[in-house]
């Protein structure tokens, strides 16, 4: 290797690395200054909460970046009406504890109204779009802040941080805003909306290590514990009011936890013996699958399948 | 789900990693995306399942012949959107780690707009890794790179002579390319700067074979005559551009927003044991600090537009119910000051005594990044830091010829053009030459109209302040 590094340049270095942020310091900075830009820059910003894990690290983020102030925005919840009663229960728990306001979009009113229809494969996590514009409209929200992160997956890779969004609250692939240095341009139109994701850089395993650093509470599900489940689609899927086996499906009790968690009926469990976060953040570093691929049925749809619903305004 | 004992061990010893953002630049089939995807594959960053998904679609496109094997440019394959145009629209961000660091590889595309996605790559990169085909040798789009580099201040440049095993791994070759890319870096004018303050500071070349491996993560014995670290290894151990400079450079903290809960205040901290009382009058300065570090005690500036700088001292900075005696870019941190100031967002805080006046007329060079051309007499919008003013275009007084690093004359400037241009600000901001200031030096301009981002701004000194001849660029 040839090179003009001098030697005065690595003294520098060598002084300096002692006191460098680690990089989850790095994240977190980065995230709070993200979070700090939008709240300051738009009218009406709220933070969709599904008491997911990404989400739950979201709100976390923005308690510590206006501490002691409250989190000056309310969290928006696209229920689809399929979720795991103890994560609306810890969702309803947070909202209390940090005293905001909850608003709730319901996938299940609009099918009643006739506005959406229940797919065939009884999905509903695409579903959340039309619930989701329709929240945003009603509420006026000009910014939504949502826990995505760019190694979920290659649409999201390709994501910018603060995301414009059309009138009908669609992504635009070929079409968006260089992002430069830390300036972020939240600049829109009547009508239009942003996306803000400010924990875009995090990979999951940053998540874990972070939930264990800062003692974050999260739904119980995420921990290993017992469960009826029934194999579908190489997951193991929980038995439910909304998640039935057929006829040829065998019920077993397994040992098991999520590492998403979403609506329950596309949503699978992995066997884990991770009781605690500890266990989490090793075992999430020893694993050979990601976590949509282990637990997303609606991500297997296609290659292209969150691609798909982002150019429709999912999140 | 099963766990690797061994990995288990090696978490329970390491130490925090730390960050290293980095981005990768390269021409058309120079084999960038192979490069890509054996830094993942080889760190280990790719799971089982995406893999196989890799391994179904090179078995079906027929990719390996007799060798079989998996086409490792899949792995960074992009959107549908780009399969069906056949190129690479934007630029993707990956993520990798191994024990020492944790990377964000900015994958910037080399076939259209390379200079806006390169701009944008390289803005937050500590690191470019910029390609070259052994076969084909510095082009004139590696001048144009380097020389983007260059003016975007990126410290470390390490160009990949990729394909070196389609030249038999012969040293002959790589050593002339070696010497051609060296001879550029002095006509840049690299590595002469003993503050490292601008440009380029150091540019390593290394022999590689994406393909195969050779030199990415491991050393490769094909090459005997290199001695020098593979890919991975100088990635690994390069500084990162903050340890660089928050101990060089002087405090800078653009007011992001007035903390001031009066009576608002979270009910979990109050749960927490949060004296009420003693945060009823709560007053704090919420920001990321861009540069330098600050202690509590030290003297500062507020710096107002319009107004003359005020002097004060930090009484407390604070994090999250923390309360710190100093902290250093890039931490994002609320300031609490002696004097009750009028404070407020676009402010900026900066070390007293070193900062110069503000100013309405802004010199520029211009990365022009959007399909609209920029005129002379154009109305615009410049977000500098935490504030956006109004500003009038007054003149284009050149265009960068990338590949001869010249100024041609040029009176507007179109898609991926760099030129310098003379801008009249509505308000006096506090601008820094972006060579000393990679953060307060930088700016956006915007198009009023629509909102979108026009420009990549990068601040110079006035005509007639000194400037350094090398980088008159």
């Amino acid at each position: 290797m040839s090179t003009y590094l001098t030697e005065e340049t690595t003294q520098v270095t060598d002084a300096a690395v002692s006191t460098r942020l680690s990089s989850l310091d790095t994240l977190e900075s980065e995230a709070i200054h993200i979070i700090r830009e939008v709240v300051a820059e738009f009218e009406k910003p709220a933070l969709l909460f599904s008491g997911g894990k990404d989400s739950v690290v979201m709100l976390h983020l923005a308690t510590k970046a206006f501490w002691p102030g409250k989190v000056p925005f309310p969290v928006l919840h696209v229920d689809t009406g399929h979720n795991f009663p103890e994560v609306i229960d810890f969702r309803d728990r947070t909202v209390e504890r940090l005293g905001l306001k909850l608003v709730v979009g319901s996938v299940q009113e609009f099918i009643d109204r006739g506005e959406l229809a229940e797919r065939a494969d009884g999905t509903r996590n695409p579903l959340q779009t039309v619930p989701l514009l329709d929240a945003i409209q009603q509420n006026k929200f000009d910014a939504v802040f949502g826990g995505g992160r760019r190694d979920e997956d290659k649409a999201r890779a390709k994501e910018r941080i603060l995301s414009l969004r059309d009138e009908f609250g669609q992504w635009d692939p070929r079409n968006q805003r260089p992002e430069l240095w830390n300036l972020y341009n939240g600049r829109h139109t009547v009508g239009q909306h942003v996306r803000a994701f400010p924990i875009s850089n995090w990979t999951e395993l940053d998540i874990w290590r972070y939930i264990e650093r800062e003692n974050i509470e999260l739904p119980g599900l995420y921990y290993a514990h017992e469960r009826e489940v029934f194999a579908r689609d190489g997951m193991w899927r929980a038995v439910g009011e909304v998640s039935q086996p057929l006829p040829h499906e065998e019920v077993i009790t397994k040992t098991v936890r999520y590492r998403t968690v979403g609506d329950m009926s596309c949503t699978g469990a992995v066997e884990s013996d991770a009781y605690t976060v500890a266990d989490v953040v090793v075992e999430v570093a020893a694993s050979t699958l990601t976590e949509r691929g282990a637990t997303r049925a609606d991500d297997r749809i296609s290659e292209a399948a969150m691609e798909d619903r982002k150019k429709d305004g999912y999140f | 789900m099963s766990t690797d004992t061994l990995a288990v061990q090696g978490l329970e010893t390491a130490l925090p990693t730390t960050l290293f953002r980095f981005a990768t630049a390269g021409s058309v089939d120079d084999g960038k995306s192979t490069l890509v995807g054996r830094l993942l594959h080889d760190s280990k960053a790719i799971l089982a399942d995406t893999l196989d998904a890799v391994a179904r679609t090179s078995a079906d496109r027929g990719f390996g012949g007799e060798k079989g094997g998996i086409d490792l440019a899949l792995l960074t394959d992009g959107l549908r959107a780009e399969r069906e145009q056949g190129i690479t629209i934007d630029v993707a961000y990956r993520y990798f780690a191994t024990d020492r660091r944790s990377f964000i590889l900015a994958d910037c595309p080399g076939h259209v707009q390379y200079t806006k996605n390169t701009v944008t790559g390289a803005s937050t990169a500590d690191a470019v890794v910029v390609l070259i085909d052994a076969r084909k040798g510095v082009l004139e789009q590696t001048r144009r790179h380097l020389s983007v580099l260059q003016l975007l201040r990126v410290a470390h440049v390490i160009v990949a002579v990729n394909k070196i095993d389609l030249v038999d791994f012969s040293e002959s070759v790589f050593r002339d390319i070696e010497a051609d890319v060296q001879q550029v870096g002095r006509e840049l004018g690299l590595g002469r700067d003993e503050l490292n303050a601008g440009g380029i500071t150091d540019l390593s070349v290394i022999p590689v074979s994406a393909l195969d491996g050779d030199n990415v993560v491991e050393r490769s014995e094909r090459t005997p005559w290199y001695t020098g670290p593979a890919l991975l290894e100088v990635l690994e151990t390069l500084p990162a551009a903050d340890e660089l400079e928050s101990h060089l450079e002087s405090f800078r903290f653009p007011v992001q927003l007035v903390v001031r809960p009066q009576g608002a205040l979270a009910p979990d901290a109050v749960a927490a044991g949060l004296d009420v009382e003693a945060y009823r009058d709560y007053r704090a300065y919420a920001g990321q600090i861009t540069e330098g570090s600050v202690k509590v005690g030290d003297q500062v500036s507020v710096l107002t537009p319009g107004q003359a700088p005020r002097t004060t001292t930090v009484v407390g900075i604070d994090f999250a119910g923390k309360s710190l005696e100093e902290a250093a870019a890039p931490q994002s941190v609320a300031v609490r000051l002696a004097d009750e100031f009028d404070v407020a967002r676009g402010d900026t805080i900066a070390a007293a005594g070193t900062v110069r006046e503000a100013t309405a007329d802004l010199y520029a060079a211009l990365c022009w990044l959007s399909p609209k051309p920029l005129r002379e007499g154009q109305k615009v919008l410049v977000k500098h830091g935490t504030r956006t003013v109004q500003a009038l275009v007054r003149s284009v007084s050149g265009k960068l010829d990338l590949a001869s690093f010249k100024l041609e004359g040029a009176s507007s400037l179109e898609l991926n053009d760099i030129g310098h241009a003379q801008l009249r600000l509505a308000a006096p901001l506090p601008l820094e030459n972006y060579l000393h200031h990679r953060r307060t030096g930088a700016f956006l301009v915007i198009d009023p109209l629509d909102g979108n981002t026009l420009a990549a701004g990068l601040v110079k000194d006035h005509p007639g302040d000194h400037e350094d001849e090398r980088y008159s660029i």
